[in-house]
């Protein structure tokens, strides 16, 4: 404790233990470095908003769009849009089949919107899969036309098929097939789902109807029923007693359990 | 202990490093001071002017009884972005789901549904069969934003999880953190990328492109704060389910008619 400082600060400084002054020393050094390196590394906006940069967000929100959306092509291309509003295509997107066409609508002469005339671009949708939801209208492509462009029978805009569909297949085709290798295989869909014709053409307005009651099925299965004898018969009485026949057989493949 | 040379200057070297140290501290403290406090947006174009970030809260519904398995949505998604061509790189894709008798589930999900789906994949007879798009699901706590080392990733104020490509070292940490495989590395860039809702279309009050194209309307996008809104209406209508709650991500692509078995 001899020799200290006359100045103040010193004298403070002299106070501290020596071996917490030699270790104050590079303590200050590397938070004072680092707090230099923040400055020329870290932009200025980095934690206006958050732990990032600002301009990132207007960098994100300025790239270039590709699909102009329905309503800039309606703009001009109105008498596609009335014809479309009323078929069964009013859902889809124009560029959903056309593409992206924001550069056609910035210079309508030079960029030409791509029009898909191939079979294979509607069997994107259209080709029978069974994963589809049912009422979903699938075709077979082997067997529907083969080879034919599906535009020379169906207008894309209005697809409106050039004959109602015969049969229900058409759209319900996961019920045809089940339905095709079971005992029902041989019933029309129309024995037991009342149908007003108007459900090929508006099929959301006018729902097919379908059985309410045990006795529907008791009709045909019942003991006292006047249907052909190698019809599997039950006694309505006890059989099944209170629950409805589809919650045990699936009408669409009765023997399956 | 002074040291002086043979010219007689004072060069002392303990003094000369101080000077340096407090010479740069005091250049850049009332610098960085004076920042912080004009600190206002970096408001090039519409950011921060008609735009207001604080006031939308974006989220998306997918109805999974409607999707027919097209990729419509993901060649859309492709060609607005730029995502690359190769069938491993996906912003949003479609997987099929085939539930057999015995109960065992198959997933494919062939260039990401880009090309449709062909034929049966099970030879058993199926139980029930379905698509469901997958999608970043912008969770409201997202473990990639949280993984992040250096700030690439972040939610915004409208509740979109962006990544800064700039800034992105490209770690890849985030991509094993997203417990839902959304994220991927550009080859070409090195950096993560991943659905952004198609942040440049929202904010000029258009849909995300695959939104925009889907013919079957199997996605609604919308703002989750407000009542009136297309997706409003669909979490009203709807049982809603969202993937992996367990992981408490809350994610905001709500699905609807989600099979459990569905991860």
């Amino acid at each position: 404790m001899k020799n200290l400082p006359t100045n103040p600060m010193r004298r403070m400084w002299h106070r501290i233990p020596e071996q917490v002054r030699h270790l104050l020393v590079p303590c200050v050094i590397i938070l004072g470095g680092a707090f230099v390196a923040r400055h020329f590394f870290v932009p200025a906006d980095f934690n206006l908003y958050g732990h990032y940069r600002a301009s990132s967000v207007v960098e994100n929100a300025e790239r270039e769009i590709k699909f102009a959306g329905s309503e800039a092509c309606s703009d001009c291309h109105d008498a596609e849009a009335a014809v479309k509003k009323t078929g069964y295509h009013q859902g889809v997107s124009c560029e959903a089949c056309h593409g992206p066409e924001a550069a056609h609508t910035q210079d309508p002469e030079k960029v030409k919107p791509y029009v898909p005339r191939a079979r294979s671009h509607c069997l994107l949708c259209h080709e029978y899969q069974p994963s589809r939801p049912t009422g979903f209208p699938q075709i077979v492509a082997e067997s529907h036309n083969p080879v034919k462009p599906c535009i020379t029978c169906h207008k894309p805009h209005d697809p409106k098929p050039p004959q109602v569909p015969k049969g229900c297949e058409a759209c319900h085709a996961k019920i045809q097939r089940t339905i095709s290798v079971s005992r029902h295989a041989n019933l029309q869909c129309t024995v037991c789902h009342e149908t007003d014709k108007q459900h090929s053409v508006l099929p959301r307005q006018y729902p097919p109807k379908k059985p309410q009651t045990r006795e529907f099925c008791g009709g045909c299965h019942g003991q006292d029923a006047k249907a052909d004898k190698d019809i599997p018969r039950v006694n309505m009485n006890t059989h099944g007693e209170k629950h409805l026949c589809w919650e045990c057989h699936y009408p669409h493949m009765p023997e399956a359990h | 202990m002074k040291r002086r040379d043979g010219d007689g200057v004072n060069r002392e070297r303990r003094g000369f490093c101080k000077f340096l140290l407090l010479g740069a501290i005091s250049l850049v403290v009332p610098g960085e001071a004076l920042g912080a406090a004009n600190a206002k947006p970096a408001a090039p174009g519409w950011y921060g002017t008609t735009y207001k970030p604080t006031e939308h809260l974006y989220g998306m519904g997918i109805k999974v009884d409607r999707c027919i398995g097209c990729g419509r949505c993901v060649d859309a998604c492709k060609k607005e972005n730029n995502v690359p061509d190769e069938p491993f790189f996906f912003r949003t894709w479609v997987e099929r789901y085939v539930i057999d008798e015995d109960g065992e589930i198959t997933v494919d999900s062939p260039n990401g549904g880009r090309d449709g789906f062909k034929g049966p994949v099970s030879e058993k007879r199926v139980l029930k069969s379905f698509f469901v798009p997958k999608i970043c699901n912008q969770c409201e706590k997202p473990p990639c934003v949280q993984v992040c080392p250096v700030g690439a990733t972040y939610k915004t104020q409208d509740g979109v999880i962006l990544v800064d490509s700039s800034w992105c070292i490209g770690c890849r940490y985030c991509i094993q953190a997203c417990p839902y495989g959304a994220r991927f590395l550009h080859p070409k860039t090195k950096t993560a990328e991943k659905c952004t809702f198609c942040y440049h279309r929202i904010v000029k009050g258009l849909t995300p492109a695959c939104v925009e194209v889907c013919p079957t309307q199997a996605r609604v996008f919308g703002e989750l704060g407000k009542i009136a809104s297309p997706l409003s209406r669909f979490r009203r209508m709807n049982k809603i389910a969202v993937l992996k709650p367990h992981l408490n991500t809350e994610p905001k692509v709500f699905y609807a008619d989600l099979d459990m078995e569905v991860r």
